[in-house]
């Protein structure tokens, strides 16, 4: 019985003296919050059905074919029936297909644009907080105009400009969105550490300039923004599905993406909800994902969170 | 004070006018330049040229900032290219619906957003909190315009409980007043066009608010949470204060500060809001001008809405931080 | 005399999923008499403010389990509902907190702080209890009280805020007044007078006085009996001059050796405490300082040290300090 407590208060005192760092204290965290489990399978497995979309997919995404499209009549789309288990859509093509297929879509959308939203913002986050100065001044009050137009009016106003909407115009549109947000936290972020003490030991031990920057500040200040991108992976996708609704869409008919397709899809609610319903869950359930490994990242990440 | 709100004003100058350069350097890079832009369908270069000596667009670029600028000034912002009606007016007119709009929605977010939070924190833990932070998580991942049709849908046609859209039945007679229908029925005592307009409402907003009243619900849990734990609380409790004076002398007063700047930063989620809400109850308010002006390409009327879009969230945001100054004695003036 | 406060066998648990119990005080009984100042010490972690918030009733209900009883001339305490204890609480029994920066309301001002207890326990009105609170201001050395009534804790400098506290607890003259390292976030010069204050308050009001510190000057400039707390257990309790002059807890013992002297010989050495606090035992099995004891001897991992009391003092040692050490 000696041995028991013996063991027990070692394990406790390694666990102090190892030096375990608060990101790996935050991961084990991670690996026992139910919350965070639910949102890494959800997104989990989105990513494995986008992974594999075209191999389970029976058919093409822009595939009409002429069973469905014969019993397409105004006020009336073909349900499930044999070889399409969800029935048709407003034109013809297979529903499940489409599904399946729009899963990589919206992955796409939600992850460049939020990838392209966290390089750039990331960019002007390093600049102006390891900079300071007039750098930092000049970028912030620019970031702070960005900041100052309501999220979704400044996609639609970058989207706006383009001649004609594209997959890409989305993109580069919800991205805009993120890069004052991510450039704001990062800087903050950056602050914070430029008056630490491993910053300063470290300046005053002769390091240069950029490799403290890169080495030692930005690598401690990133946490928020990985947070916050994972956050914004999910508003991401509902904000290229507003989009979609606006008309500002990607204008390729045959391309499938749940937030075009829930878009196109109101037209036909009172038809054939089911071709509005199973995009709008599929994206109300990545949102939740997103957003719950997001909340318990930031959960774990945060020092006050662990009372 | 006077100096405190003078001080916020000058630091609103500068972000409105980068605001203005933004919004003149986004005009200048529309594809192929504002005057084919504005001329649509009815572009030809000799036409293009013409507008672009009218427009002053041959002068030097800062010159044409300048008198970008001063027209913004004086309320100038140009004819909207699908009514040919200048755009403040066309703007001024749908103002109200919007505002109405905005208005009922963020009063529900905020009456029913901060008892919910303050609930949900009190009861850490439990049934009621997990149900509520989920319903919260749900609501900000709900598509709006699929959940405004998704109550049109149910609360309209299947129930017929209220009216699918628009702000007013045909067959109820209205006075204009104000614009707002509501108030101007209130005004007028004709009270079943007050009525009438209020039921039109309740879906819209109700839509409208969903998001709002989400993130209220989750900042003030979070922010009650905050307060529960705090060291003056547990002075409070120790000193034996009644539970209700605990609650809204100590906890609620110091939890609803960073409510506050948030109602401020729901603003802009509601103008966002409002394009998709009014597009789906065919409101015909500002999101309804958008809208169209998107489709349409209207730039004139896309521009004016785009600054004044965000001036009205700039100021709402001045008047919170003026506000929370006042409750919070420790932001000194 | 009969005792004001009897605890007797205290037990604090807290609770958590999936881990076993933490105890943070484990049957911990003392007595304080009227007019009577105490002391609780040890380091962080000892269980001596949770011991003062298992008294107050103010420990959360859910995830925490308080046993034993706490009688506050003659009633126990555990035993009150919510509502009884909180027309007890700032009237019969009060408290005065560390860090009174944020002890107190950032966002109303001083006066209400003051007022609302009156009001509360006293039933005063909105003018007597200003009137009042101004007195009382003025009674812990805050100049100008009348002003003061509308200054926010921010405006005033710590030593301020913490005799605005210690006003707000003495405000209903309670019998009991626990005060939980009181000086700890002040200036040397401050905790002085705050510690005089506190002592010529208590005197004058015949209020008991349960002082929690981790700091053994303070203790010895203002407790008759002090309790040595580790792991959550009284180890030595004594009077005053019997503790300080001839410790023999071995914790007690290298407390007192390893805080600076100025009478000391020069060349002394200090000695410290090896070890910190998450070196304890368990206490069902061993005795919790073992690890650290430089006395420890084989008995002390294989059996818990019982509480024995001989010529007034407590003591929870296999293998004390010979009386004559030192």
């Amino acid at each position: 019985m000696s041995t028991t407590w013996a063991t027990r208060r070692k394990t406790r005192i390694d666990d102090l003296s190892a030096g375990r760092s608060l990101t790996s204290e935050a991961f084990r965290r991670l690996r026992r919050d139910p919350v965070a489990l639910t949102g890494a399978t959800i997104i989990g497995v989105f990513v494995v059905i986008a992974a594999l979309a075209p191999l389970i997919a029976p058919h093409g995404a822009a595939e009409a074919f002429p069973a469905l499209q014969e019993n397409l009549r105004p006020g009336s789309i073909p349900g499930p029936q044999d070889g399409f288990p969800l029935g048709g859509d407003q034109l013809g093509r297979d529903f499940y297909s489409r599904m399946l297929l729009a899963s990589q879509q919206t992955l796409l959308v939600g992850v460049l644009a939020t990838v392209i939203g966290l390089i750039v913002g990331i960019v002007i986050g390093t600049l102006a907080g390891a900079f300071g100065g007039w750098v930092d001044t000049v970028l912030m009050r620019v970031t702070d105009v960005l900041l100052a137009v309501p999220s979704l009016l400044l996609a639609i106003s970058v989207a706006a400009l383009a001649a004609s909407p594209s997959q890409t115009t989305v993109i580069i549109a919800v991205a805009v969105v993120g890069v004052p947000i991510f450039a704001r936290l990062l800087r903050g972020s950056m602050l914070s550490q430029r008056d630490s003490d491993h910053v300063i030991a470290a300046t005053a031990l002769g390091v240069k300039r950029p490799a403290v920057v890169l080495r030692h500040m930005l690598p401690n200040a990133i946490g928020p923004v990985i947070v916050q991108a994972t956050l914004t992976l999910a508003t991401a996708i509902l904000d290229a599905a507003a989009l979609s609704f606006l008309g500002l869409g990607d204008a390729d008919p045959g391309r499938a993406e749940w937030g075009l397709m829930l878009a196109q899809a109101q037209s036909y609610l009172d038809v054939r909800p089911a071709l509005a319903f199973y995009p709008a869950i599929a994206i109300i359930v990545v949102a939740l994902g997103f957003t719950l490994l997001g909340e318990s990242l930031r959960e774990a990440l945060d020092p006050k969170g662990s009372r | 004070m006077l100096r405190f709100v003078l001080r916020r004003l000058a630091q609103v100058v500068p972000t409105l006018l980068l605001l203005s350069l933004l919004v003149f350097a986004w005009l200048r890079s529309l594809p192929g330049g504002p005057a084919s832009a504005f001329l649509g369908d009815r572009a030809t270069p000799e036409r293009i040229a013409e507008l672009n000596r009218v427009l002053g667009l041959d002068q030097p670029i800062f010159v044409q900032y300048g008198r970008f600028l001063g027209r913004v000034l004086t309320g100038d912002f140009g004819a909207s290219t699908i009514t040919g009606q200048p755009v403040l007016a066309e703007i001024g007119r749908a103002l109200p619906a919007t505002v109405e709009l905005s208005v009922l929605a963020l009063v529900i977010a905020v009456a029913l957003g901060i008892p919910l939070g303050y609930l949900a924190a009190q009861h850490r833990g439990g049934p009621v909190d997990i149900a509520t932070v989920i319903g919260t998580l749900i609501g900000v991942a709900v598509p709006v315009f699929f959940l405004g049709y998704l109550l049109k849908a149910f609360f309209a046609v299947e129930l017929g409980w209220f009216p699918p859209s628009g702000r007013l039945s045909i067959d109820v007679d209205a006075t204009n007043v104000t614009g707002f229908v509501v108030l101007d029925g209130l005004l007028t005592r004709e009270f079943d066009a007050s009525l009438d307009a209020l039921s039109h409402l309740v879906l819209p907003a109700v839509a409208l608010a969903t998001i709002p009243l989400a993130v209220i619900v989750r900042i003030t849990r979070a922010s009650v949470l905050d307060v529960l734990g705090s060291d003056f609380v547990r002075t409070a409790n120790s000193k034996g204060l009644a539970p209700g004076t605990v609650r809204s002398r100590h906890v609620l007063r110091n939890a609803l500060l960073p409510v506050s700047t948030t109602i401020g930063l729901q603003v802009g989620l509601l103008l966002a809001g409002a394009v998709l809400t009014e597009k789906v109850f065919v409101w015909g308010g500002i999101g309804t001008l958008l809208a169209d002006a998107i489709t349409l390409k209207d730039y004139p009327r896309l521009q004016a809405l785009l600054l004044l879009g965000a001036l009205v969230y700039v100021l709402v945001n001045l008047l919170v931080d003026l506000s929370y100054a006042i409750i919070d004695p420790r932001v000194r003036l | 005399m009969t005792p004001l406060l009897e605890v007797d066998d205290l037990r604090v648990a807290f609770r958590r999923r999936g881990e076993p119990d933490t105890v943070a005080v484990d049957g911990v009984s003392f007595d304080v008499a009227p007019g009577q100042v105490i002391g609780l010490v040890g380091e962080s972690g000892c269980g001596k403010s949770v011991t003062a918030m298992a008294i107050m009733r103010l420990l959360p209900a859910r995830g925490v389990r308080v046993t034993g009883s706490v009688q506050l001339d003659g009633v126990d305490l555990l035993g009150l509902s919510e509502s009884q204890m909180r027309e007890r609480r700032g009237k019969d029994l009060s408290m005065v907190f560390q860090d009174p920066l944020s002890s107190l309301n950032p966002v109303i001002p001083i006066g209400l702080q003051v007022t609302e207890v009156l009001a509360r326990h006293r039933g005063m009105a909105k003018e007597p209890a200003r009137k009042a609170a101004a007195d009382l201001l003025e009674r812990v050395g805050i100049p100008d009280p009348r002003r003061r009534l509308g200054s926010y804790p921010h405006q005033l400098s710590g030593g301020m805020r913490q005799r605005a506290l210690i006003a707000i607890a003495l405000a209903c003259r309670p019998r009991l007044l626990i005060a939980d390292e009181p000086t700890t976030a002040l200036d040397v010069t401050i905790q002085a007078q705050i510690l005089e204050l506190l002592r010529e308050l208590v005197r004058e009001t015949g209020a008991a006085l349960i002082m929690i510190t981790h700091d053994l000057g303070v203790v010895a400039g203002l407790c008759e009996t002090v309790n040595v707390l580790y792991g959550g257990r009284i180890v030595e309790r004594a009077q005053r001059h019997r503790l300080f002059g001839t410790p023999r807890h071995p914790y007690t013992h290298g407390l007192l050796r390893s805080i600076p002297r100025l009478d000391a010989p020069s060349g002394e050495e200090l000695v410290a405490i090896r070890g910190s606090v998450v070196d304890n035992l368990p206490w069902e099995h061993a005795c919790a300082f073992a690890p650290r004891c430089p006395r420890a001897v084989d008995l002390c991992t294989g059996t818990t040290p019982l509480a024995e009391t001989s010529g007034g003092r407590l003591l929870r040692c296999h293998n004390p300090v010979p009386a004559s050490a030192e």
